[in-house]
């Protein structure tokens, strides 16, 4: 069912494209496929970071900023002044051409993650046939503009915190990609657009009232038990991927230190704060399109809510979540952050691929949701019971000068 | 068009380059770069006649390519780990000062 | 030859080249990614998506990054810095540029490599995972073995023995 407001965009960019020669089609319909993402997400960052700090003010008992303008809503507007105001400090040791390029580098593969998104149907830049694949190698470059970022300054600190970012991203990329193999596999393709369309369709009941069928349950992923915990498995590592808190311990040292961009000042800055964001979005939408069913409506009854709608309305609902969490949970440790990645989440995932591989083979009814929460269940115990006990603490015998 | 000529050409010219770098180089984790710059260059060639060659459905060169990928990633792998070892007995990584078997 | 092919060629040999030249070995690591990424795009324009991203994937974002904590663990701390080139750096130059010589000329004299661009064949990631569970199952099993070796030798390798006795 292609309602017309669905289809909006795709009907006007159609005939915005009408007005070249057909020999410029191809550039003219990259560049109008391209711009409305450089605008929307842009002013989705936007949006977040006053959400964010009206959010975390809530949660923390007081009122966020709102000063400029009605509930501070004109706050991301001087935000940005500010940012570009501001001067631009450079060391007098630093390198500079990789200290110019670090942000660059940053901002440009968070961008290039989003050509694989579907927005809503028909909407995706770019439907590439190892589209997935192709998200994960744009994700891994973003390790890489950390360390040109921590590295150039040429300070401790900020290589410290680079290091440890690096550390960080590389152990929770491992999971990360095992928690969407199960997708993956369930899906029969690394199309983000085929992952989609798989999830189409509702369990209801019949009326036999005139809409007839009633759609209660959508077939998203998510509503099983290995889509479960992968997308739980994934959302973990995707807050470890874009350290956010409870995981941002490599710029969470802003309390002393900021990380790997303590030496840049003013647009560069927030170039890297917009590159975080980016990353968290792309991530989300990620998640949204492989577990959540991506543009696809929760029931049956609302489907003539056009798909981009949708699509961002669960976007804001992830975002919404990962603001939480940050407002709630206190930071981890280094070193209990790569126990969880390599000693609770990994396992978990390969589990989870296993899971996958039962439930695909057994017949449909209880038996099966039976067995796979079974096979789930019990090594999370088991593993979380085994990570709360690794650290012995002796007691502490103090030997004071006489 | 392109032809196999201009692809053959350019793997031929990486393969040079990383040859020229892994022999003149002193730092060993530069060798080691050269020789991932010659594997790539074998790689890109076995793309280039997969693509061009006579029966590209079944699929060999690439099959090659991605296997010759993750023998080049273990190796970079255990290669730098062999390095990082060597630095620690000699306290460098000039290959030049690394020329006694004697430790 | 291609306005893309050309582009893509110039980056990836102004990126190798760079790093292989370049004195700062992170400078040079760099620009050996900038190759890596270039290599990658001449895979994507020659229709084998899944090597160019699985390229960009395993190089840029594994090899390139261990090469570089590599760099940063073994950079010896003083002011003076070793010479970049070997002191036999013009023969092994000449050897690179005659082992060039004779692939070029090998190339040039076979006519067969004139031959224009076939139909584009149609590679999906699941033909090539029908082909990697059918055909080469043994090269798959066989890798799997050797990077569990790989993982584990250098982590064995790189180990450090002075803080074992606790």
């Amino acid at each position: 069912m292609t309602f017309p407001l669905d289809q909006i965009f795709v009907v006007a960019k159609q005939w915005m494209r009408g007005y070249v020669p057909p020999i410029a089609w191809p550039v003219t319909s990259a560049i109008l496929s391209v711009v409305p993402i450089l605008i929307a997400f842009p002013l989705l960052f936007a949006i977040t970071t006053l959400l964010e700090r009206k959010g975390l003010g809530r949660i923390q008992n007081r009122y966020g900023p709102n000063r400029t303008g009605p509930w501070g809503l004109f706050q991301p507007i001087a935000d940005g002044v500010k940012s570009l105001t501001k001067e631009d400090i450079v060391p007098l040791t630093a390198d500079h051409a990789v200290h110019f390029l670090a942000p660059l580098l940053l901002v440009a593969a968070a961008f290039l993650a989003y050509a694989v998104l579907p927005i809503g149907r028909n909407m995706v830049l770019v439907d590439l046939n190892a589209g997935v694949l192709y998200f994960f190698a744009v994700g891994s470059v973003v390790e890489l503009a950390v360390f040109m970022a921590g590295w150039s300054s040429r300070s401790k600190y900020s290589l410290l915190g680079a290091m440890r970012a690096i550390a960080q991203m590389i152990s929770y990329e491992v999971p990360l990609v095992l928690a969407t193999v199960v997708v993956i596999m369930q899906a029969g393709s690394l199309s983000t657009v085929s992952i989609v369309e798989k999830q189409e369709g509702y369990s209801g009941i019949w009326l036999h009232a005139h809409s007839g069928f009633i759609g209660i349950i959508p077939h998203w992923f998510v509503f099983t038990p290995w889509g479960f915990v992968g997308f739980v498995l994934f959302m973990i590592a995707a807050t470890a991927e874009s350290n956010r808190s409870p995981f941002d311990l490599p710029e969470g040292e802003s309390e002393i230190i900021a990380g790997y961009y303590i030496e840049y000042s003013g647009f560069k800055f927030a170039l890297f704060f917009l590159g975080e964001y980016l990353g968290m979005f792309a991530t989300s939408g990620m998640a949204i399109t492989l577990f959540l069913g991506g543009w696809n409506a929760p029931f049956s009854f609302f489907t003539w809510i056009p798909t981009y709608v949708w699509f961002f309305a669960k976007l804001l609902t992830l975002i919404g979540g990962f603001i939480w969490i940050r407002g709630t949970l206190p930071r981890l440790r280094m070193d209990q952050l790569m126990n969880l990645a390599w000693e609770f989440i990994l396992p978990m995932a390969i589990l989870n691929m296993l899971v996958a591989g039962v439930w695909h083979f057994m017949p449909g009814g209880p038996l099966r949701w039976l067995v796979c929460i079974v096979i789930i269940a019990i090594p999370c115990v088991l593993l979380s019971r085994r990570l709360k006990r690794k650290k012995k603490f002796e007691i502490r015998t103090y030997s004071f000068a006489n | 068009m392109n032809s196999l000529q201009n692809y053959l050409l350019l793997s031929s010219l990486l393969f040079a380059i990383g040859l020229a770098g892994a022999l003149t180089r002193r730092n060993a984790i530069l060798v080691l770069i050269g020789i991932e710059l010659m594997l790539n260059a074998a790689n890109l060639n076995f793309i280039a006649f997969w693509r061009f060659g006579l029966n590209p459905s079944a699929l060999t060169g690439v099959m090659f390519a991605i296997f010759s990928i993750s023998v080049a990633a273990a190796e970079a792998a255990v290669g730098l780990a062999i390095i990082l070892a060597a630095y620690r007995h000699s306290k460098t990584t000039d290959l030049d000062q690394m020329n006694s078997l004697k430790g | 030859m291609t306005v893309a092919f050309f582009i893509l060629a110039l980056l990836t040999v102004a990126g190798t080249a760079a790093a292989m030249g370049l004195r700062n070995a992170v400078h040079c690591v760099l620009a050996l990614t900038l190759g890596f990424a270039g290599v990658a795009a001449i895979y994507l324009q020659l229709d084998a998506q899944f090597v160019g991203l699985t390229q960009i994937m395993v190089y840029v974002g594994a090899v390139a990054i261990l090469a570089v904590f590599a760099i940063m663990m073994t950079h010896s701390p003083g002011p003076a810095k070793p010479a970049a080139y070997s002191s036999y750096w013009i023969l092994g130059g000449l050897v690179a540029a005659a082992v060039f010589a004779v692939l070029a000329w090998a190339i040039h004299s076979d006519s067969a490599s004139l031959q224009p661009l076939p139909v584009q064949p149609e590679v999906t990631v699941q033909q090539i995972g029908d082909a990697l569970m059918h055909h080469f199952v043994l090269p798959l099993e066989i890798m799997g073995l050797l990077l569990t070796a790989a993982l584990i030798g250098a982590v064995v390798i790189a180990m450090d023995r002075s803080e074992e006795p606790k």
